[in-house]
C-alpha cells in the first residue's frame, strides 16, 4: 500500500470489473430476451443483441400479461406497489410510536413490551407460515391487501433502529420542550419526528425493497389473479412446460419487477447504507 | 435499560396507546401463530380441518426417524454454509479491492451494491433462464462448446450448483456493504504501523485488519446463515422445486411442501418448531459469543 507496482495498481480494477460484469450479465440476458420474440428465445441460443420487439413485448406484458397467467403486469405492479408502500409506511409509523413510548416514557409493562417486540427479530416468517396463514384466513384477510401487509410489519428492525436513534438524542431537547409547556405528542410530532428524518429514510428504503420483493407470503395467501404481485405472476408464468412459456413476456415482467427497487437503492444509496450498518448492532 | 433519555412522567394512558398498534400486530401475527405452530406439532390433523388427535411427540419422533428429513437437514446445512462462505469470502475480497485508494471507488461501490435490490426469487429466475436446458444461453454453450451434458432437472449436483450460484450472486452485495463499512473504519495508522514494522500486505491484512473486522464477520455469519437456511426458499421453489428427487429440498422448502402441498400439518408444524429452535440458537449464539470473540 506504500509503494505500488503498476500491476498492483491495475489489479483491483480488474477484479472489480470482473465482479461488475458477473453481476450485470444476467440482467443483460433478461433485457435482451425481453426484446426478442418467443420463437427466437426458444431456438437456443438466443441472439445476444437487442432486438426490435422491446415496445411490443412491454406493451403486451403491461396490458395483457402472458396468455397462461390472467393478470397484466400493470395490475401486478399496482399490487406490488401497494404492498411495498403499505409495509414501509405502516412499519415506520407503528415503530415510531412504539419506540417513542419505550424510550420516552416510564410505565409498568415497558420492559415486557420491549422484549416482546425484540423477540420478533428471532423468528423469520418462514418458520411460522402455516399458523400465520390460518390466522390471516380466520380473519378473512386472504386475498386482501391487509393480509399481504400486516403480517409483514411484525419484525422489530425499525423499532430497534428508532430506539437507538432516540437514545442518542440529547436529553436537553425533550427537557426544553417540557419547559416550554409542550405536550408529549406535540414534542413527538413537531420536534422528534422531523429530527428522525434520516433513520426514517433509511428504514423506508430497506422496508420498501423488503416489501416489494416478498415472495413466500404472497404465494401462500393470494389465489385470485387480481391480487397477484409481480413476483407471484412471474412464478405462475414459469410453471408448466418450457414450450408453453412466453419467455419474452416473462422477461419483460422480470425487468419491471427489478426496476423500482433498484431505482430506490440507487437514488437513496446513502440512506440505505446508513440504515443497514446502523442496525448491525 | 437505564434512563439514558428524558422520560415523561404521569402521562396516564398515552404510552399504552402509543405502543398498542405494534403490540397488537405482534400478538396477532407473531406470538399467536408461533404458539399455534408449537401446539399443532403435537397433533395429527385431518387435512380438511376435521378431527385433531393428540399424539404427543410422535410427529417429532417420526421426523427424526425419517431419512428424508435427515437428508433435508444435511442438504440445508451444506447449502447454508456453502452460500455463507462463498458470499462472505467474495464480498470481503471485493470490499478490500474497493477500499484501496483507487479512482472510481464510489462508482465501483454503487455498481456492487445495487444487486441487494434484486429479489431472491428474481435471482433464481435469472440463473434459471441462463441455465435452462432448452433455452438457456449458458446451458447451450456448456452442451455444445464443452460437451457437458447439462440438465439440472435430472442431475442433483448441477441443481445444487445452480441454487448455490443464484443465492450467492444476490447475497454478495449485502455482505459487501458491511465489509466496506467495516474496512473504512479501520484506522490507517494501525496498518501503516504494521507496514513500518515490515509486515507484508498479506500479513498486514490477516494480522491487523481482519481481526478488527471480527464484529462485522460475526454479524454477517449469523445473517448469512439465516439467509441460507430461510430466505432462499424462493430460489428452491422457483428453480428446482426441491428436486431432482430430494436433492435440493432444504428444510424450509420441506416445511412448505409438507404443509401446503401434502397437507400434513402436524409434521409441518413439528418441522417449523425445529427450525424455530435452530434460529433461536443461532441468534443467542450471536448475541452471547459475538461480543466475546471480538478482538479490539
Amino acid at each position: 500500500m506504500m509503494m505500488q507496482s503498476k500491476a498492483s495498481r491495475i489489479l483491483p480494477h480488474i477484479w472489480l470489473w470482473l465482479a461488475i460484469i458477473i453481476l450485470l450479465f444476467p440482467i443483460y440476458m433478461v433485457f435482451a430476451a425481453s426484446s426478442h420474440t418467443n420463437a427466437e428465445i426458444q431456438s437456443a441460443p438466443m441472439p445476444l443483441n437487442i432486438g426490435p420487439y422491446l415496445g411490443i413485448n412491454y406493451h403486451r406484458a403491461l396490458a395483457e400479461g402472458a396468455r397462461n397467467l390472467g393478470a397484466s403486469a400493470w395490475v401486478m405492479i399496482r399490487n406490488s406497489f401497494i404492498m411495498a408502500m403499505g409495509i414501509a409506511v405502516g412499519k415506520i409509523i407503528v415503530s415510531l410510536l412504539a419506540a417513542y413510548a419505550i424510550v420516552f416514557f416510564k410505565f409498568p409493562g415497558r420492559s415486557f413490551c420491549f422484549w416482546a417486540i425484540i423477540i420478533t427479530l428471532m423468528l423469520p416468517v418462514e418458520v411460522r407460515i402455516m399458523p400465520t396463514y390460518k390466522v390471516v384466513s380466520d380473519l378473512g384477510m386472504l386475498n386482501s391487501y391487509a393480509g399481504l401487509i400486516l403480517p409483514m410489519i411484525v419484525s422489530a428492525t425499525a423499532v430497534f433502529l428508532f430506539r437507538q436513534f432516540f437514545l442518542s438524542i440529547p436529553k436537553e431537547i425533550a427537557e426544553a420542550s417540557q419547559i416550554d409547556g409542550a405536550s408529549p405528542m406535540a414534542f413527538f410530532t413537531q420536534i422528534l419526528v422531523p429530527m428522525t428524518r434520516t433513520p426514517i429514510a433509511s428504514m423506508f428504503v430497506i422496508q420498501f425493497i423488503y416489501g416489494w420483493n416478498q415472495y413466500l407470503w404472497p404465494l401462500l395467501i393470494t389465489t385470485k389473479e387480481q391480487y397477484y404481485t409481480l413476483l407471484i405472476g412471474i412464478n405462475k408464468m414459469l410453471t408448466g412446460a418450457d414450450v408453453l412459456i412466453e419467455w419474452q413476456i416473462v422477461m419483460a415482467t422480470v425487468m419491471l419487477a427489478m426496476i423500482p427497487p433498484v431505482f430506490v437503492v440507487l437514488v437513496m444509496q446513502k440512506q440505505f447504507i446508513a440504515g443497514m450498518t446502523d442496525t448491525e448492532k | 435499560m437505564a434512563a439514558k433519555q428524558y422520560e415523561f412522567r404521569k402521562s396516564g394512558v398515552l404510552p399504552y396507546l402509543l405502543v398498542l398498534p405494534q403490540m397488537v400486530i405482534v400478538c396477532i401475527f407473531f406470538f399467536w401463530p408461533a404458539a399455534q405452530a408449537v401446539w399443532q406439532s403435537f397433533f395429527l390433523q385431518d387435512p380438511f380441518g376435521g378431527t385433531m388427535i393428540f399424539v404427543g411427540f410422535e410427529n417429532y419422533s417420526a421426523l427424526f426417524k425419517d431419512p428424508v428429513y435427515w437428508q433435508s437437514f444435511v442438504t440445508s446445512c451444506v447449502y447454508a454454509v456453502l452460500v455463507t462462505v462463498c458470499a462472505m469470502g467474495i464480498a470481503l475480497f471485493l470490499a478490500v479491492q474497493a477500499n484501496k485508494k483507487i479512482r472510481f471507488a464510489s462508482f465501483y461501490k454503487t455498481m456492487l451494491i445495487w444487486p441487494y435490490a434484486v429479489a431472491t426469487m428474481v435471482s433464481g429466475v435469472l440463473w434459471l433462464f441462463m441455465f435452462n436446458p432448452n433455452v438457456g444461453v449458458i446451458a447451450y454453450f456448456l452442451k455444445h462448446s464443452f460437451g457437458i451434458d447439462w440438465n439440472y432437472l435430472l442431475n442433483s449436483g448441477q441443481a445444487f450448483f445452480l441454487i448455490t450460484v443464484a443465492a450467492t450472486w444476490k447475497q454478495v452485495a449485502y455482505n459487501f456493504v458491511f465489509y466496506l463499512a467495516g474496512l473504512q473504519s479501520v484506522p490507517t495508522a494501525l496498518i501503516e504501523a504494521a507496514a513500518i514494522d515490515g509486515a507484508s500486505p498479506i500479513k498486514r491484512f490477516w494480522r491487523v485488519v481482519y481481526p478488527l473486522l471480527s464484529p462485522t464477520t460475526f454479524y454477517l455469519l449469523t445473517m448469512n446463515l439465516v439467509y441460507g437456511f430461510f430466505e432462499t426458499f424462493p430460489i428452491v421453489h422457483q428453480v428446482t422445486q426441491g428436486g431432482p428427487g430430494q436433492a435440493t429440498s432444504i428444510l424450509v422448502y420441506k416445511v412448505w411442501k409438507d404443509g401446503v402441498l401434502n397437507l400434513d400439518l402436524g409434521s409441518s408444524s413439528a418441522q417449523s418448531v425445529v427450525l424455530m429452535v435452530l434460529v433461536i440458537l443461532l441468534t443467542v449464539f450471536q448475541f452471547r459469543y459475538g461480543e466475546k470473540s471480538v478482538t479490539y
